[in-house]
């Protein structure tokens, strides 16, 4: 039995992607992320000599600080920038600057309506959907486009479960607002051609099956999460190969901004 | 970084508190390889724990929650108000945690510990998404009154799974928890119905005497460290910072799952160890809650 979706996509489909980098030119890096009509800005600064107080002085270390569309930052902001934190960390390789701070910034920002004259300055706010996913792809994408040394990227992508236990990908605001559960799912996402040996567990599983980062909200069995995380790891796959595409370098003449 | 194996030259000539504070990953993997931690707990192991209802003689309902250490007041406030336009006839409750500085070394007075608007959030959103509470319990008159419930938890003692202690405080509180009896006097307001009889005639009691809120499933959480392929349940506080990954999951008395946190970490999550973390977590579910029907039973009985 086919589900119908609000906007018409199949369960396995995602919302239009698009990703550009380099926008800002006063940051070491950015990148913006847009699924839908959901739109993340990134900017990293970094790395900057001297760690936080708190901090381990032996690795480098990461600060997130989030920006919501509008209002006040409250709890929901301090959680993701924490869940951005130690995703990013795990991504990267802290070793190589001990002792520097590397600050990312995200903004959830307007995306404009297409349809709209040009010239107006109207600018339609959309629904949500997603926005730690998006923030994460960005961030992750950000980080490439200064030059940070990464393990491995990070692929983020969002999974709703419905009341009958179809599993639906991207949901946008409306749908997460009526399905049963969702869960933000985040995957390692290796160049495999590199080196094919190594990107095998010990269990058997390969390395890119393994999740990152997980939030779950609402309440779901355990074997629709399951589920979840294997539709989301064919997907990220997908996802991957875009954001690779995108970030590629686009001339070899391209100069570092750090310096 | 490039160091060569200090520890391994020292370890004999050392004393066990130096390579503890010098070598702390070392030290628990030596322990990890006898499949033991530090305090002499199995890996499956979590600490003892004891939940005391009643705690705060002047809250609406409170619980005292204690996992080894780590220590948690939850007290629930009631107060009427206006419900919103949107859900007329529902009540609201409002979670907050705060850290104060009496918990740990790590926070300082004025500035707030970076942990607690996290926990704070994570709280609100499971016992939201565990749906065992039911607003329209907590509604008085539709459109015109409704309880707000204030439920702030307090954490004394910081030491590792502090979400775990947290929810099992907050649960526990919730089901002390007595909802006080209210009239409407001629103003059309709402009054406490006081004990004694000088009641006036003309009060029509709303809600005519206490009664006890009902919690359908009631969630339970279990955090885990993930490090190599061992997996240590209910971590201290030294754990947790020294072996990053950390996941949370709780699951409801019927087995569903209620939330899967995990930010981030070093050590990649695989199905293997998300199976093992939920088996464990079931098991826990089940200890939880006899703990929770015992302390219930144990209030009722006074």
């Amino acid at each position: 039995m086919e589900i119908e979706r609000p906007d018409g996509r199949s369960p396995n489909q995602l919302r239009p992607l698009a990703c550009s980098r380099s926008i800002l030119h006063r940051a070491h890096g950015s990148a913006t992320w847009s699924q839908g009509d959901t739109k993340v800005v990134a900017a990293v600064y970094g790395p900057k000599a001297g760690t936080r107080k708190n901090e381990n002085p032996e690795k480098a270390s990461f600060e997130v600080v989030w920006k919501p569309k509008t209002g006040q930052i409250g709890k929901a902001e301090r959680e993701y920038e924490m869940i951005l934190k130690r995703t990013l960390e795990s991504i990267c390789i802290r070793s190589i600057y001990p002792n520097t701070t590397t600050s990312v910034i995200v903004q959830a920002c307007f995306s404009l309506n297409p349809s709209f004259p040009p010239f107006s300055f109207l600018l339609v706010v959309h629904d949500d959907g997603a926005l730690l996913p998006c923030a994460i792809n960005a961030a992750c994408a950000a980080l490439v486009d200064a030059g940070i040394p990464l393990r491995h990227l990070a692929v983020a992508i969002c999974c709703s479960v419905a009341d009958n236990g179809y599993i639906f990908l991207d949901p946008n605001k409306q749908e997460e607002e009526k399905m049963k559960a969702f869960s933000y799912l985040v995957f390692p996402n290796l160049n495999v051609s590199v080196l094919p040996e190594r990107s095998t567990q010990k269990g058997g599983e390969p390395t890119a099956h393994g999740i990152i980062t997980s939030v779950t909200h609402g309440a779901m069995s355990v074997d629709d999460y399951l589920h979840c995380l294997e539709r989301g790891r064919a997907v990220s796959a997908r996802l991957s190969e875009f954001l690779r595409k995108n970030i590629e370098p686009k001339s070899s003449s391209e100069s570092s901004k750090a310096g | 970084m490039g160091f060569p194996d200090a520890s391994k030259d020292l370890s004999s000539e050392m004393e066990v508190d130096a390579f503890r504070r010098l070598f702390p990953l070392k030290y628990f993997e030596r322990h990890l390889a006898e499949a033991i931690r530090p305090d002499g707990r199995p890996l499956g192991k979590a600490r003892d724990t004891t939940v005391v209802l009643g705690a705060v003689a002047s809250a609406n309902g409170s619980a005292l929650v204690k996992i080894g250490s780590t220590t948690m007041l939850t007290a629930i406030k009631m107060e009427v108000m206006t419900p919103s336009l949107e859900s007329p006839d529902e009540g609201c409750i409002a979670i907050d945690f705060h850290m104060p500085p009496i918990c740990s070394p790590i926070v300082r007075p004025g500035r707030p510990a970076e942990a607690a608007p996290v926990i704070s959030k994570q709280l609100s959103d499971t016992i939201s998404s565990s749906g065992s509470i039911d607003l329209k319990e907590l509604s008085l008159v539709t459109g015109k009154a409704a309880w707000m419930a204030y439920l702030d938890v307090y954490c004394l003692d910081a030491d590792g799974a502090l979400f775990d202690a947290a929810l099992l405080s907050a649960v526990a509180a919730l089901s002390h928890l007595q909802i006080p009896a209210v009239a409407m006097n001629d103003d059309g307001k709402i009054v406490l119905l006081s004990e004694d009889d000088g009641q006036k005639k003309a009060q029509e009691p709303v809600n005519k005497e206490k009664r006890n809120l009902t919690l359908r499933s009631i969630p339970f959480s279990l955090t885990c460290i993930l490090h190599k392929n061992y997996i240590l349940v209910d971590p201290t506080a030294e754990e947790e910072s020294i072996m990053e990954t950390v996941v949370t999951i709780a699951l409801d008395t019927s087995g569903q799952l209620v939330s899967l946190y995990k930010p981030g970490g070093p050590v990649l999550a695989f199905t293997s160890a998300i199976q093992d973390c939920v088996a464990l977590t079931r098991q826990r579910v089940k200890e939880l809650k006899g703990i929770l029907e015992e302390a219930n039973s144990t209030m009722q009985v006074e």
